[in-house]
């Protein structure tokens, strides 16, 4: 670029010092420098980049401990992790024996209820309270309120149905209801976010 | 836009002339910062700090924009806000705070390089009124939003600087009073004032960046200045900004980014006052009240008025203060000399110094106890100040004989007789031929 022929400019021309091939000191000196001052430039705003992942005192919200020795079976509560609503709800025999009948053909995200809840504690079906379609609360945590077609939750907003482990069965959702890491750090507690030490 | 001989914008790429037809924004651009502005090829490194400048706004905006992503414009969470989340718990918020505070420092100190070069080659000069007029409106923009950004974190110093700044107002007669309530939306900064500010502090860098657009746009009808002062008078005089100009300001703009660099990594406290490190306290003024660095020869001008005189100190004081500024808009009326350049004008550059003494002195003045003797030399250096533009600039003008100005540009960098005897077309072979060897 230095050196265009016929530039009307004084100093701009750099003169013919070809080494052999066509490449000028010129040209090397200009690459290594922008080369050089561009990677110091992109680490220069890399902090503009990264201050915007959770903060220390965001990921220090990462387990919750919840007392379930109040909830009754059929019903259960909704708590919080992370800023998310948790559905902890504590199933009935029946409820148990509907979710094993189905047949993983049915279903669009196949899982076993056992795959859903930890050993020995098949009753306690604790999920994210997210719908796995676009992020609303779904229905159905206590009796009173409708569960659907399929006894689990109903999601208001767009007709999603789950089933008594919380599978999606009919309507858009992808997928089940998210099931966090969790522990039982003693009978009636749960430490949800950590798979504890066992 | 400038010169007959400025290259005109030629897309190279069918994308690049599709868009130029149509919107000429890169035309724009390539005659403003590329190779379509020509400048005069004698600057010196003087001329680096506009440009600096325009990185150290960038930088302000870019980090502030995050900050703002972060902080909590409350009374009651603010301070830890700044200090807890932003300093601990934010990813690299510690050196976005950081090069935020103090890139209003390097902001401030490259400005005021800027300025103090505008006085000495006499940048203020016709044709550039205007340009220098419009600075100064960037620099008491640049004032004001350094004064309520230093009032969001809620420390000591934001909160009692807050409260003196804002009773300057009170210093106006019969509405004073009223005008200072309406301004901080209560009795005391509070709530609604910190909101304000915020909103304001946010605002205000960009009002700022339209300003530093005029001010680009005024200064490249005449072109840019030179430290001959003499006017540009052909093609010889001139080299295209890009890549003449990009490059030199490129590697300054890197070496001194270094030098804030070092700062704003091991030092990043010096330039601060660690009274801001406590939070506000409205019962409880600190024992020693200061501004930052950068406005402490105004703060000096506004303590030396210790007596009433008609009217009272306190309002002389505050009329003082922002006559030192608001008098630099006349300037170009006030230095009537047509030489400008301080380098041709022997008495000119000695009282130029003098001026640079004085304001360093009322800056040390200003950051002082008030002593008798810090009062008595506040009140010599403010006096010496409005005398050397009122009085000893028109004088100097008047009675100053200049040294002989250079017939060009050329001539005065290049050897004397050949850029006078050559034609212009055998002087550029004989520069082509030179800067070949010099390869």
């Amino acid at each position: 670029m230095a050196t265009k022929a016929g530039s009307a400019e004084v100093s701009q021309t750099a003169g013919p010092i070809d080494e052999g091939d066509g490449f000028r000191r010129r040209d090397y000196l200009k690459i290594a420098a922008v080369s050089f001052a561009g990677v110091g430039g992109l680490a220069a705003i890399a902090p503009l980049f990264v201050q915007i992942a959770p903060s220390a005192d965001v990921l220090a919200q990462s387990t919750t401990e919840v007392d379930i020795s109040k909830i009754q079976a059929g019903s259960g509560i909704k708590a919080q992790w992370r800023k998310q609503p948790l559905f902890i709800r504590n199933l009935t025999p029946k409820e148990i024996a509907e979710a094993d009948s189905v047949p993983l053909s049915d279903l669009r995200d196949p899982q076993t209820l056992e795959e859903r809840t930890l050993p020995g504690h098949k009753n306690w079906l604790i999920t994210l309270a997210v719908c796995t379609h676009l992020g609303c609360v779904p229905l159905g945590i206590v009796p009173s309120e409708n569960r659907g077609k399929y006894g689990g939750y109903f999601c208001p907003c767009h007709g999603s149905q789950y089933d008594t482990a919380a599978r999606i069965r009919q309507g858009p959702a992808p997928k089940n209801l998210v099931v966090p890491d969790y522990s039982f750090t003693t009978a009636t507690t749960v430490l949800i976010g950590s798979k504890g030490s066992k | 836009m400038s010169f007959s001989w400025a290259k005109p914008y030629e897309p190279k790429h069918p994308v690049m002339r599709w868009l130029d037809e149509r919107l000429p924004l890169p035309r724009v651009i390539y005659g403003a910062i590329g190779g379509g502005y020509p400048v005069p090829r004698n600057l010196n490194y003087w001329w680096n700090f506009g440009v600096l400048a325009g990185i150290f706004l960038t930088i302000q905006i870019l980090t502030g924009i995050v900050l703002a992503m972060h902080y909590t414009a409350s009374t009651t969470d603010a301070f830890n806000s700044v200090n807890q989340l932003i300093m601990r718990d934010v990813n690299a918020g510690w050196l976005l705070r950081y090069a935020h505070m103090n890139g209003a420092s390097f902001f401030f100190l490259v400005v005021y390089i800027h300025m103090f070069r505008g006085l000495y080659y006499g940048s203020y000069k016709a044709p550039r009124e205007l340009v220098w007029m419009l600075g100064l409106v960037i620099y008491l923009l640049m004032m004001a939003t350094a004064f309520m950004g230093y009032v969001l974190p809620w420390g000591q110093m934001s909160y009692w600087g807050a409260q003196v700044i804002t009773n300057f107002f009170s210093a106006i007669p019969v509405v004073g009073d009223p005008l200072r309530v309406w301004v901080l939306g209560g009795y005391a900064p509070d709530q609604a004032a910190l909101t304000r500010f915020f909103s304001l502090h946010y605002l205000l860098p960009f009002v700022i960046a339209g300003v530093v657009i005029l001010h680009i746009w005024s200064l490249h009808i005449p072109g840019s200045g030179n430290p001959t002062g003499v006017d540009v008078k052909d093609e010889r005089d001139t080299l295209p900004f890009h890549p003449f100009y990009t490059a030199k300001d490129g590697w300054f703009a890197a070496a001194f980014l270094l030098f804030y660099a070092i700062v704003t990594y091991f030092l990043p406290n010096y330039l601060g006052n660690p009274d801001n490190y406590i939070p506000a306290n409205n019962l409880a003024t600190p024992a020693e009240i200061v501004p930052e660095w950068y406005l402490l020869p105004f703060y000096a001008i506004l303590r030396s008025f210790t007596a009433d005189f008609i009217l009272p100190a306190k309002l002389w004081g505050v009329v003082a203060m922002f006559s030192s500024i608001l008098l630099l808009f006349f300037l170009p009326w006030l230095d009537k000399s047509a030489v400008r350049s301080g380098a041709y004008r022997p008495v000119f550059k000695r009282f130029f110094w003098l001026l640079v003494v004085d304001v360093i002195v009322l800056g040390w003045v200003g950051g002082s106890p008030v002593k008798p003797l810090t009062v008595a030399v506040g009140q010599v250096a403010a006096a010496y100040y409005f005398l050397h533009f009122l009085v000893i600039l028109p004088l100097i003008s008047r009675f100053e004989t200049p040294l002989p100005l250079p017939s060009s540009i050329t001539e005065s960098v290049l050897d004397h007789r050949e850029a006078e005897s050559l034609p212009p077309s055998a002087a550029r072979r004989r520069t082509k031929a030179a800067t070949a060897a010099a390869e």
